[in-house]
């Protein structure tokens, strides 16, 4: 069956849906949100720990809590949701091809596009581990589905690695929940994580960190038995003669989240390489008109707050584009200077309605370092930060006066 | 008796390891800190130190546990006895997102309370 609707947004989380609620209040109606799982809430569901909502809410809320606030907004404002449906592609003209049990196959005709698919976590294979095909080896995020949703553990020794806040969340839930988690493994000579969850996930449990180390195999026949774990050198290769053996049944892997880009690929949407999302001007549209992306499809993010605060964004943009209402005339591009990866938005129109929020990571740590903008050779923005480090997206704002006068191609340094 | 203790901030991504030293269980001296955050949490966290605690509990009739927490941070020693409790608690249909599953846990005065529904 061959539909059309104004908007159709792609993922029921907390993008989606902070996105289609800003669509809304810009009176689009004829919209729907379209989500795989059974629920929508994306993966704050299994998210249960605290901690979420003090930039948007000014207080901490679990996962759950975060979620229902924007479900229960959207059904109040009577936004359809279409849960166990699948989108299969996506066409470079906005015909978006789904399936679900109730509906079969469907194709929608959509005057616009929202990407709200979110970030899948990278797997063992993309790292390239020796070792046995045994099972027993997780990414942390689907032991966190199974413990949480499902309420089964997936193990009773265990051994992390990587240390994204994912993978030290989990230390603690697994050892809360009966486990001995025997170490968190992490190749960099620092944590990806926040040192809250180092202190209060690792270090409240006497879980020993090892930095600069990574596990060199992987054992076991049909059920993990155990793993060896290396020191790395600063070519992150590991040392002979440093290896140490852990007797295990289950390995975590928090090695890091991928953007889910297959429906965009679909459309042709130009993805950046750095950020493995979407490249997008200050709108959120992406190189394909009427095609908008949000969220951690875009890039990943820390914090939730600033998902809704993007996808709200998002919304309103895609909401003026169904009315015609969106300008795009011309743009300066915006490029990563020294120190600086993966700054979004990629692009910036001349004609944008506010002020322009640049985000991105430093490459290292930097500490009482200095953001800077510059527009060709003339600095135009500087902020002054204690510490910058990869594992926090950094943010630096450019005022509407500032954008509308910029003559030249922005770069963003740090230093 | 004068002890040493050393802790990492957690206010921000600094993470200043700071020394904090205790006379009979209270605190004398703070050093390592760069501003004033870290010496307020040094104060909490080496006398009364405290924590949230999230778990899921099962639900008759549910093949999907619900998740919970503490409705305010509980002192960090109790954490087992909490975690003790919830493993021996069931709710029952329905369950709504902030309910209490369990009063006064562990004696803290703080409930613990359901984060979503189960109806």
């Amino acid at each position: 069956m061959r539909t059309k609707k104004e908007l159709v947004i792609i993922g029921g989380g907390p993008a989606g849906l902070a996105a289609a609620i800003a669509a809304w209040e810009d009176g689009i109606r004829d919209m729907v949100v379209l989500e795989r799982e059974h629920n929508p809430g994306g993966i704050l569901r299994q998210c249960i720990h605290n901690g979420f909502g003090l930039h948007r809410f000014g207080e901490e809320l679990t996962g759950p809590e975060y979620a229902q606030r924007d479900i229960d907004k959207a059904l109040e404002l009577g936004i359809p949701i279409a849960c166990d449906t699948t989108v299969l592609s996506l066409s470079e003209d906005r015909v978006v091809s789904c399936v679900s049990q109730k509906e079969g196959y469907q194709e929608i005709e959509a005057g616009a596009v929202i990407l709200a698919m979110g970030c899948r976590e990278r797997p063992r294979g993309a790292l390239g581990t020796p070792g046995t095909r045994c099972a027993g080896v997780y990414t942390a995020g689907t032991a966190q589905k199974f413990v949480n949703l499902e309420g089964f553990m997936p193990g009773k020794r265990v051994v992390i690695l990587g240390s994204g806040d994912i993978g030290l969340i989990m230390a603690r839930r697994m050892t809360l929940q009966g486990a001995k988690v025997l170490a968190c493994v992490e190749l960099m000579p620092f944590s990806s994580g926040l040192n809250r969850n180092i202190v209060q996930c690792l270090q409240d449990y006497n879980i020993p960190l090892y930095l600069s180390h990574t596990v060199t195999r992987i054992d076991g026949r049909e059920r993990l038995t155990g793993v060896a774990v290396s020191e790395v050198g600063p070519d992150r290769k590991p040392i002979p003669g440093t290896e140490q053996y852990f007797e295990c049944d289950t390995l975590l892997l928090s090695v890091g989240l991928i953007p889910e880009n297959e429906l965009s690929r679909t459309a042709h949407v130009h993805l950046s390489p750095v950020t493995s999302g979407a490249e997008v001007d200050d709108s959120l549209q992406t190189s394909i008109p009427g095609i908008f992306a949000c969220g951690n499809v875009l890039h990943v993010h820390d914090l939730v707050d600033y998902v809704s605060e993007e996808s709200f964004k998002a919304g309103h943009a895609a909401a003026a584009f169904v009315r015609g209402n969106l300008k795009v005339g011309r743009t300066v591009k915006v490029r990563d200077g020294k120190g600086v990866r993966g700054t979004v938005p990629q692009s910036i129109r001349l004609d944008a309605e506010d002020g322009v929020r640049l985000m991105f990571r430093p490459d290292a740590v930097y500490k009482n370092a200095t953001v800077r903008v510059l527009c060709g050779e003339r600095e135009i923005a500087k902020r002054r930060q204690m510490i910058f480090t990869p594992g926090e997206m950094a943010v630096i704002d450019l005022k509407k006066e500032i954008v509308k006068g910029l003559d030249a191609d922005l770069t963003v340094e740090v230093g | 008796m004068a002890e040493e203790r050393v802790i990492t901030c957690i206010n921000c991504p600094m993470g200043c390891r700071m020394t904090v030293t205790l006379e009979d269980g209270k605190v004398v001296s703070v050093s390592g800190n760069t501003c004033k955050r870290g010496e307020t949490y040094a104060h909490q966290e080496c006398t009364t130190p405290v924590r949230m605690v999230t778990a899921v509990v099962p639900v008759e009739g549910s093949r999907l546990p619900c998740s919970v927490k503490t409705r305010q941070p509980i002192p960090k020693a109790l954490i087992p006895a909490c975690m003790k409790v919830l493993s021996e608690t069931t709710l029952k249909k329905p369950v709504h997102a902030g309910d209490a599953v369990a009063v006064n846990v562990c004696g803290t005065g703080i409930d613990v309370i359901a984060t979503r529904s189960v109806l």
